[in-house]
């Protein structure tokens, strides 16, 4: 996964990638659709769908108990998904994978654990001003139980990272840095091996958001060095209501466990319960079997579309997009860090957000409007709410041109 | 979906450009703030009353054409009113943008029935009664934070 060969040219046949997604063959009040809200959630390609439908018409059955070979199909089913998502993230081990339903219980998992059993009073939490709310909310719940404190280190105006002020927060009383790999507001690429080489020196465990990251670019959790990293099926171009969390197995190990129920435990009397093993301990209940399956499904399709390819078609995109956006007048791109990708958040000037999502759907163009969930991010920058057109793999030209054409039209109305 | 042009009609985006009472009265005998979170508008009313009737009114705040509009509009179709009166312009206001079978109270809204067109919008209804929320709020002399979520 992280071994790149640089021999073969990274070509991306658009078309056929598209047609692998029944999706986004649909018109919207007779337009095309031009789906580029990818930073929410992601189509999903037919493989995916096959998967799921093939699951539950034969071969539903709960997992870890049964003794019937249908059970026993399904639990390496769900196994097996364990192990391609590791291999996916590359971590050490299919044990050092928890499934969760999305990269927000995965890191509310960690507060709960992790996090509840490591804070005091005065103990600190580091993360960055551009986090998502699932990465600043889970914090502040815990923090205020242990009269601990949550702390951000600041952006710059075009949106990236001051480490050096990152570095100056940390000290004995942090017992964790929780960043963001790929911001989802502004695009930023954050240089997550730096931050955690920072944190290290002082002993001090970091956990990466990588919601956005993981399908724009290959991730490597060993290469990284981070002690947890969280990711959700759905912006995988897999189902909804999956997700994973990466942790490195002396921390999960050290972790009490987070939900209590059946499979996470190892014997259970009235008197005593002892936990289960590695990964399952962090599992209770049945899980989502068949989202888990599709998971694997969705990172085999990526393995197969080949991250070198996807790197560079949406790098072109991105470069493609950036360029027509600049060239509208009026238009202010929001986020322009030097390392970035695919995604462009933008205001246009005497337009607010919301009225250009309302105009430009008109056009069949999908774009999300909002502060995306990043309320400090826009504060920082003083915009109420921006616009943000995110693209994936199966984006083509065409659709940034029909978004700006749609952009035209806003400004027809708007004067 | 309907032509773009019946949710941004001509008078909308006139007081969109300009908005009317726009400010602040600063001996104001009632006030709220309205907040959508959704899409980060923020609206502020201030009222002085004579007798049950409304004085005079302002808004200030940032917010989309529908939303600034709304309350540009409203703080115009309000002005004299009886505070009974105003309750039941809200009540034929939030059908109106609310409820397909609603045309009969567009006569009565007079100006303010250019805001039909929202209810073929329905993630815009919350623009649309965020001033509407507001006002009501400070005439009911309830001082927290009014949010539409």
């Amino acid at each position: 996964m992280s071994s790149v060969t640089a021999s073969e040219p990274a070509v991306l046949d658009v078309a056929r990638i598209r047609g692998q997604f029944p999706l986004l063959a649909q018109t919207v009040g007779g337009k095309p659709l031009a789906y580029l809200d990818n930073a929410a959630t992601t189509q999903k390609p037919q493989p995916v769908l096959d998967t799921l439908a093939r699951y539950y018409a034969a071969g539903n059955a709960n997992i870890h108990r049964g003794v019937y070979a249908l059970s026993q199909e399904a639990t390496e089913a769900y196994e097996g998904a364990r192990g391609k998502v590791a291999a996916f993230l590359n971590a050490a081990e299919p044990a050092e994978i928890v499934f969760t339903r999305n990269a927000t219980e995965g890191i509310n998992l960690v507060a709960q654990t992790f996090g509840r059993s490591r804070l005091g009073p005065g103990d600190e939490v580091v993360v960055s001003g551009m986090e998502h709310h699932s990465n600043i909310v889970p914090w502040q719940l815990v923090c205020e139980e242990k009269g601990a404190r949550l702390r951000a280190a600041p952006f710059s105006d075009a949106g990236e990272l001051l480490v050096d002020e990152l570095e100056a927060l940390l000290g004995p009383r942090t017992r964790l840095v929780s960043i963001v790999h790929m911001s989802n507001s502004l695009g930023t690429v954050n240089p997550v091996r730096r931050v955690v080489e920072l944190a290290h020196r002082q002993g001090i465990p970091v956990l990466v958001d990588g919601a956005q990251a993981a399908y724009h670019m290959p991730v490597d959790v060993q290469a990284i060095g981070c002690d947890f990293y969280v990711v959700t099926g759905h912006k995988l171009y897999g189902p909804t209501g999956i997700g994973a969390l990466y942790g490195r197995r002396a921390l999960l190990e050290a972790m009490p466990p987070y939900q209590g129920g059946g499979d996470m435990i190892a014997s259970v009397t009235f008197e005593r319960t002892t936990w289960n093993e590695l990964p399952h301990r962090f599992e209770a209940g049945t899980p989502h079997i068949a989202g888990a399956i599709g998971l694997g499904a969705a990172v085999d399709f990526i393995t197969g579309v080949g991250f070198d390819a996807i790197v560079a078609h949406e790098r072109r995109l991105l470069a493609y997009a950036t360029e027509a956006l600049t060239a509208v007048p009026g238009l202010r791109l929001v986020g322009t860090a030097a390392d970035k990708a695919s995604i462009l958040s933008f205001v246009l000037e005497g337009v607010h957000p919301h009225d250009i999502g309302t105009i430009v759907d008109a056009e069949g163009v999908a774009i999300r409007t909002g502060h995306h969930c990043t309320q400090p991010v826009m504060d920082r920058l003083g915009v109420p709410a921006t616009a943000r057109a995110s693209l994936a793999m199966y984006n083509t030209t065409e659709e940034v041109d029909q978004l700006v054409a749609a952009l035209a039209r806003v400004r027809e109305l708007f004067g | 979906m309907s032509d773009l042009r019946d949710l941004y009609q001509e008078v909308i985006l006139d007081h969109n450009r300009s908005p009317r009472n726009f400010g602040r009265l600063e001996d104001a005998d009632l006030h709220a703030d309205g907040h959508n979170p959704l899409c980060g508008d923020k609206l502020s009313i201030t009222l002085k009353l004579a007798g049950d009737r409304v004085a005079d009114l302002r808004f200030e705040g940032s917010g989309c054409a529908i939303s600034k509009a709304s309350a540009s509009l409203m703080t115009e179709g309000v002005k004299g009113r009886t505070l009974d009166e105003l309750r039941g312009l809200f009540d034929r206001f939030h059908r109106l943008v609310t409820d397909q079978g609603a045309a009969a109270d567009e006569a009565e809204l007079g100006k303010l029935a250019v805001f039909a067109g929202v209810r073929d919008y329905p993630a815009r209804v919350k623009c649309a009664i965020l001033a509407w929320h507001t006002l009501r709020a400070a005439v009911d002399d309830r001082h927290e934070v009014v949010s539409t979520e």
